[in-house]
């Protein structure tokens, strides 16, 4: 991985544990490993943790996009829909996003989230997140 | 005379829940439940924080409190421990928490049929009419594991 393309993440994505694994078609791979942090009911992972994840694999691809193009601009969430399609086992968890729509004002971001098979996420998210001007 | 068993007690569970896995690392902290609905607190902590720069509470961290309120307030409705798994969730993000503001999440249970329940939910830093965050999520029972006792 080049330094200059490494996301950097926020202090709630490394405190969960959240790294940059690799890359994967010109999108990071972001992952984290089980542990209490991430633990929700007992064995499995907590679908807090797991949206984070997601969210934060968004962010991620948004910021190099953005970067790329010499854009800056101030990020405004607006919502997230996950959905959660099997449990999380006590095993590496990755995600990567793809961004669906990049516009001027606004982006939509799809993301997976998968451990051993990559044909079989654990859950996927869909992001909207507004573009304003950035902070003067 | 039939043996019962002690009612179940949903500040006494979640209070349990709160010392361990992944709500623990949050700090999330009970606040109180009702027939259908349950509270909890998300303190501000650096460690938390969503964005380079700002100290303004990440966005994942809200999304942990509200799927935990959410399930507690299933098991409120229930009125026992039934597990659930998360099949859906959608959070709205109406504005950002004010800077190292504590977060509070609320989530009521207004729908649970055999198998599947419906949740609404929202987050505010103080004025719940001005929320931080709307939610809206779909859980489905799930098998008890005969190994997990919360008692």
């Amino acid at each position: 991985m080049s330094g200059s393309n490494s996301p950097v993440l926020t202090a709630y994505a490394e405190s969960l544990g959240i790294r940059v694994f690799g890359e994967e078609d010109g999108a990071p791979v972001l992952a984290f490993e089980f542990g209490g942090d991430v633990e929700g009911r007992p064995q499995h992972l907590h679908g807090g943790a797991i949206s984070g994840l997601l969210e934060t694999a968004g962010y991620a691809l948004l910021q190099r996009e953005l970067e790329k193009r010499d854009r800056k601009h101030r990020l405004k969430p607006i919502n997230i829909t996950v959905q959660f399609l099997s449990p999380g086992k006590q095993k590496t968890t990755y995600a990567k996003a793809r961004i669906t729509k990049l516009g001027s004002r606004n982006a939509n971001i799809a993301i997976e989230a998968w451990q051993d098979d990559r044909d079989r996420p654990i859950a996927t998210a869909t992001i909207n997140i507004l573009m304003g001007e950035p902070d003067s | 005379m039939a043996s019962e068993l002690p009612p179940f007690d949903l500040a006494k569970t979640a209070r349990f829940l709160m010392r361990h896995g992944h709500p623990a690392k949050l700090g999330m902290k009970y606040r109180g439940h009702g027939a259908d609905w349950a509270e909890l607190e998300l303190p501000w902590r650096a460690d938390l924080v969503g964005q380079v720069e700002s100290e303004i509470l990440a966005s994942g961290p809200i999304i942990s409190m509200l799927d935990m309120a959410s399930g507690m307030s299933i098991w409120a409705k229930h009125e026992t421990f039934a597990p659930v798994a998360t099949l859906d969730l959608r959070v709205d993000y109406q504005r950002p928490a004010r800077e190292r503001s504590p977060v509070i999440g609320r989530a009521e249970c207004f729908r649970l049929t055999k198998s599947a329940a419906f949740v609404r939910g929202f987050a505010h830093d103080g004025n719940p009419e001005d929320t931080v965050a709307t939610m809206s999520g779909t859980f489905m029972a799930i098998e008890m594991d005969p190994l997990i006792v919360w008692q």
